[in-house]
């Protein structure tokens, strides 16, 4: 039965409970997902000041903490820990097993920069916008499981790649371990379903979950893992890392089933467009959930193609107020920075945190204790950006009584739009190639 | 309906998700038994009422009868998305809280 792990659901994930997983499970793949929408374009940033960086910040220490256990059990490693540079990645991460003289081969999968293939009349998909408009920094395909496959069949240890559709990372695994047909839709469906509620970790075994009452979790300060055991036919169920915190119950998975899915009957990927309509999920016993039913039909004609622009700089400044009339003070406070900043800054966002600052509004909750004005925007250059949280400060010694803990902070920011592209334009230029060490190289010589 | 109401959370859990510019609420009645009547409550509607300060976007619902839950596709909910929004929770993260503050009328 094939045993595929997940070891991370974003780039700032847990370290050790990878370690963890795959120390006490026996598993065939261990999947570290670590790309969010806009990491890539920071990493393209990143690559442009030092063209041996543009890889994910934390793939140094994951890697540190798995090549040992990875040694011991030789199971093998998908990532897309590439990020902007897949191939800086996986140099360091055998300069990393050289360190530890443990023998290591790594397929490098690179493709998804497409920034050569777009034009500046390319239709925006999120407003009616052309590529011209905007000032772009990356531009990466979301490839699908096929893009991995010959790095699948080589003897690497580890594949390491950039923007690869977060499911596909886990489908791959299974097209290649089963031999499963690339037109055999339904099935590639099902393995959707299940590389769909893994992809973010321990968001099916506990996180993002826990509340009082009928949703108490145990063990949130050692939450355990997830990982499939998957069947031949695509039947999978869903574990935890033995003995960890955390549950693994048909509620978990229902909601990670549903999570960042719209129409439930048409997710598209890749390599399938997958319908999640008629799951089934059975709880065989504690912590064990079996699924079934994930199906679907032809895959998409072109891929989804995410552009990081350069959007401007955000400014922003924090101060807080307490006791009965703080609501009050936070109002005069902001009044103050909306006459302070209205002819410069356009759209400036003040909200009172703690009262209604997470939804604008509070049903009807008024009474807070202490209050924090926050006062953001999104400006065209530096200048603008840090006259917001000057002005917040400010407040110190000509705002309201009694304001402390004021903060300000610029940061450069970067948008994400997308785009589709044709197949062919993006297939062409997806290759595999393998590195190894030199320790490796010398005992093969 | 016998008028006695509650708030949504009381009988269903709910997790927030993101896409760009749209957000989606999963809702899961506790109780497999509850979806039928919790599906004649909550329509698309009464969400897009009581979330209409936080967003102005359209909201369609969709049945998922085989593990008897709920998905609401909540358009332009994020402030222009993820990456540009302004909000102090960009990704909507905590908009299923808002979902469960709803009230609903117990069957009678």
């Amino acid at each position: 039965m094939l045993k595929i792990g997940s070891g991370a659901g974003f780039s700032g994930d847990r370290l050790e409970p990878a370690v963890e997983l795959a120390k006490k499970v026996d598993l065939d793949y261990l999947v570290l997902e670590c790309l969010a929408e806009r990491t890539i374009a920071i990493a393209q940033k990143e690559k442009i000041k030092d063209k041996n960086k543009g890889y994910d910040p934390l793939l140094v220490d994951r890697l540190k903490a798995l090549l040992t256990v990875l040694n011991e059990k030789r199971f093998r490693i998908v990532t897309n820990m590439g990020a902007a540079n897949p191939i800086a990645g996986a140099k360091k991460i055998l300069e990393i097993s050289r360190e530890k003289d443990i023998a290591c081969k790594v397929a490098v999968v690179t493709g998804d920069d497409v920034i050569l293939e777009l034009d500046s009349e390319n239709d925006i998909l999120e407003n009616t916008h052309k590529l011209k408009d905007y000032k772009v920094i990356s531009a990466n395909a979301y490839l699908g499981a096929e893009a991995l496959l010959p790095a699948l069949k080589t003897d690497a240890d580890i594949i390491i790649t950039g923007r690869v559709a977060d499911p596909s990372l886990f489908l791959a695994p299974m097209i290649h371990h089963y031999n499963w047909s690339l037109e055999d839709y339904e099935r590639l469906g099902q393995g959707t379903v299940i590389g769909h509620l893994l992809e973010c970790a321990g968001q099916i075994t506990g996180g993002y979950f826990a509340d009082i009452g009928e949703k108490e979790v145990d063990g949130l300060a050692e939450l355990g893992f997830p990982y499939a055991s998957i069947d031949r036919d695509g039947t999978g169920i869903i574990m935890k890392t033995p003995h960890s915190g955390g549950i693994v119950n048909v509620r978990t998975v229902k909601e990670q089933l549903l999570y960042e899915v719209h129409n439930p009957s048409q997710y598209l990927t890749p390599d399938v467009t997958a319908d999640f309509s008629n799951v089934t999920l059975t709880q065989l016993e504690k912590n064990k959930v079996m699924i079934t039913g994930g199906s679907g039909r032809k895959k998409p004609d072109s891929y989804k193609v995410s552009i990081g622009y350069h959007a401007g700089y955000i400014g922003e400044g924090e101060i807080s107020y307490a006791g009965t009339t703080s609501v009050e003070r936070g109002r005069i406070a902001e009044e103050i920075l909306r006459k302070r900043l209205s002819n410069s800054i356009q759209d400036l966002r003040i909200d009172l945190i703690g009262l209604s600052s997470v939804h604008r509004t509070n049903f009807g909750n008024e009474h807070p204790y202490e209050v924090r004005v926050r006062a953001i925007a999104l400006c065209p250059t530096r200048t603008d950006a840090i006259s917001i949280g000057n002005e917040v400060e400010a407040l110190y010694t000509n705002g309201p009584y009694g304001g402390g803990g004021a903060r300000k902070r610029i940061s450069e920011c970067v948008g994400v739009v997308s785009t589709l592209l044709e197949r062919e334009r993006v297939d062409k230029n997806v290759k595999t190639e393998v590195l190894k060490n030199e320790w490796e190289i010398n005992q093969t010589l | 309906m016998n008028g006695k109401s509650i708030k949504l959370y009381k009988v269903a859990h709910s997790r927030a998700g993101d896409k760009g510019n749209t957000s989606n609420l999963s809702l899961i009645p506790y109780n497999e038994s509850d979806y039928e009547w919790i599906g004649q409550e909550i329509t698309a509607k009464r969400v897009k009422e009581h979330l209409q300060d936080i967003f102005d976007g359209d909201v369609i619902r969709y049945d998922l009868p085989s593990i008897k839950s709920y998905n609401f596709v909540c358009k332009n909910s994020l402030l222009g998305g993820v990456t540009t929004s302004l909000a102090l929770d960009t990704h909507g993260k905590s908009l299923s809280s808002a979902l469960l503050e709803m009230e609903i009328s117990l069957p009678g």
